[in-house]
């Protein structure tokens, strides 16, 4: 069974928790073996949103879910750049229901 | 007294006509937006030191090109002697560049489209990809773009460091899109385009109804754009916008009041815009690859082409309204579309068609939808449907000429 765990946070309070503290618990889960991938994230004004509708793809700033739309899934991609993400979100099938939320991956910033 | 420095002249007309295709490619050399600009100023700053000294380079353009690069080079040094980490990622970063083809004339011209295309990624904000465009492509000053579009200049100035924020921390890249991405991106381009013509066309607030400076850039941005990309949209767009351009100083009166297209002084039309624009369509539509932007610029031309407005060939641009609601259709086409119709067969036909789109809940909010419904009761002499619609078209509008132009109507509509 894996288990998603998702971190909330205000966005004034992002840098509230030391990016070392963060890393040291990663670190932990993944000794003991519980962990299958851990990352932070850029602030929400980072986010693209990708829709497809008719075959369409429709690009948007920002992180504009549908109120009714819940988190139902992730995938964690790698690409080279934010044109590549695009691409690769909009094959992902919810897209033409839904809506992905394309949000870099922010690098811990630790020595 | 000082003497005008002939040298210095030179540096200020490169300047003007380099200094955006000089940061185009710092950008791409850096991969950096701020660090590109002030890359440039270090490398406009090092040409008023050396050219009076050395004389004036031969490729100014290259010269300020590698300038540029090698100050910024300095820069990340001087950085890296407080970050020992940071240096070889410096020197990584430049020094694989290779400096003849960092300025060969094609990868130049490419850096000018990668920039365009940057900064109108539909991952960035509307507003904030017209100011991005406007400080970046065109080189306003921050305050010049906020002053355009009535925004504080604080207001405008995070928009501009926020975009930047997201091209960095989101890697949207420096690219021309691949062929498959192309028409849509395109479109976004476009749109930002006409975004700025209209805004200094007809602004939808305030005194004045036309922001000159605004329509001009636009236009210096659509030709830039054809010159890089002749695509038939990319051309059409031009056309329309010069069409539209060359009617400037006949639709508003000295004193400022809006004057319809049926009452404008045609001797006033700009002639050669005319005869520009209409070649353009022209070469959009032999593409064979029509899109919105063309086919509203061929209804422009037909408009300009006739010397009276008797003489207007509106089966002709009916036909073209039909064609533009197949390429995308929306209810402001079919209101237009109505507007043409009224002029070939009666304003009682057109009237039929605004009502059918008004029922239908469309437009409601819209003050050209009312004040076309007023004008056509008012040529059929219902006068008091006529009132009403003025009425409500009054209500809905921003614009003082255009407040100006429905009382008139409505005070002579009479008692």
């Amino acid at each position: 069974m894996k288990y998603l765990c998702l971190v909330y946070l205000e966005e004034q309070k992002l840098h509230a928790v030391p990016d070392t503290e963060c890393a040291a618990c990663g670190a932990g889960l993944r000794n003991s073996g519980l962990l299958v991938a851990a990352e932070a994230l850029q602030p929400v004004a980072t986010a693209t949103t990708v829709r497809v509708r008719n075959g369409r793809m429709a690009i948007t700033d920002g992180p504009f879910a549908e109120t009714k739309e819940q988190l139902a899934g992730f995938y964690l991609i790698e690409a080279r750049d934010l044109n590549d993400a695009i691409q690769v979100a909009a094959k992902i099938p919810p897209a033409r229901e839904g809506s992905i939320e394309v949000r870099p991956i922010r690098e811990l910033n630790v020595p | 007294m000082q003497s005008i420095d002939p040298v210095h002249e030179t540096v200020n007309a490169v300047y003007l006509s380099d200094s955006r295709r000089v940061l185009a490619t710092l950008i791409r050399l850096l991969g950096d937006f701020d660090a590109a600009e002030e890359a440039l100023h270090d490398a406009f700053r090092a040409a008023l030191e050396q050219w009076p000294r050395d004389g004036v380079p031969t490729n100014p353009r290259a010269w300020l090109v590698s300038a540029g690069r090698f100050k910024a080079i300095d820069a990340m040094r001087r950085r890296a002697r407080f970050d020992p980490l940071d240096e070889t990622r410096a020197e990584a970063d430049l020094g694989i560049v290779d400096p003849v083809a960092a300025v060969d004339p094609e990868s130049v011209e490419d850096d000018q489209l990668r920039l365009i295309f940057t900064c109108c990624h539909p991952a960035l904000a509307p507003d904030a990809q017209v100011a991005l465009t406007l400080r970046e492509v065109c080189g306003l000053k921050t305050e010049e773009i906020a002053q355009a579009f009535l925004t504080p200049a604080p207001t405008l100035a995070q928009r501009i460091v926020r975009a930047k924020a997201k091209i960095r921390d989101a890697k949207i890249p420096y690219q021309v899109p691949s062929p498959a991405e192309l028409p849509e991106r395109l479109d976004a381009v476009l749109r930002v385009i006409y975004l700025v013509f209209n805004e200094g066309y007809a602004a939808t607030a305030g005194a004045s109804l036309t922001r000159h400076d605004l329509s001009a850039e636009a236009i210096r941005l659509g030709r830039l754009l054809v010159d890089l990309l002749p695509e038939p949209e990319a051309i059409g767009l031009l056309a329309l916008m010069l069409l539209h351009e060359s009617r400037r100083t006949a639709r508003s009166s000295p004193s400022g009041e809006l004057i319809l297209l049926d009452d404008q002084d045609r001797s006033l039309w700009d002639r050669p815009l005319i005869a520009e624009g209409t070649q353009l369509v022209e070469r959009a539509l032999a593409s064979r690859r029509v899109g919105p932007y063309a086919i509203q610029a061929a209804i422009a031309a037909v408009h300009a082409g006739a010397p009276h407005p008797a003489a207007t060939d509106w089966s002709e641009i009916v036909g073209l309204y039909d064609l533009l609601l197949r390429a995308d259709a929306s209810p402001v086409v079919e209101l237009n579309r109505a507007v043409a119709v009224a002029m070939r067969d009666g304003p009682s036909a057109g009237l039929t068609l605004v009502d059918a789109i008004l029922d239908r809940g469309d437009l409601q909010e819209y003050r050209l939808a009312h004040a076309t419904r007023a004008d056509f009761c008012r040529r059929l002499g219902r006068t008091a449907d006529a009132r009403a619609s003025y009425v409500r078209a009054l209500a809905l509008t921003k614009l003082e000429p255009e407040r100006r132009f429905l009382e008139r109507r409505i005070a002579e509509l009479g008692g």
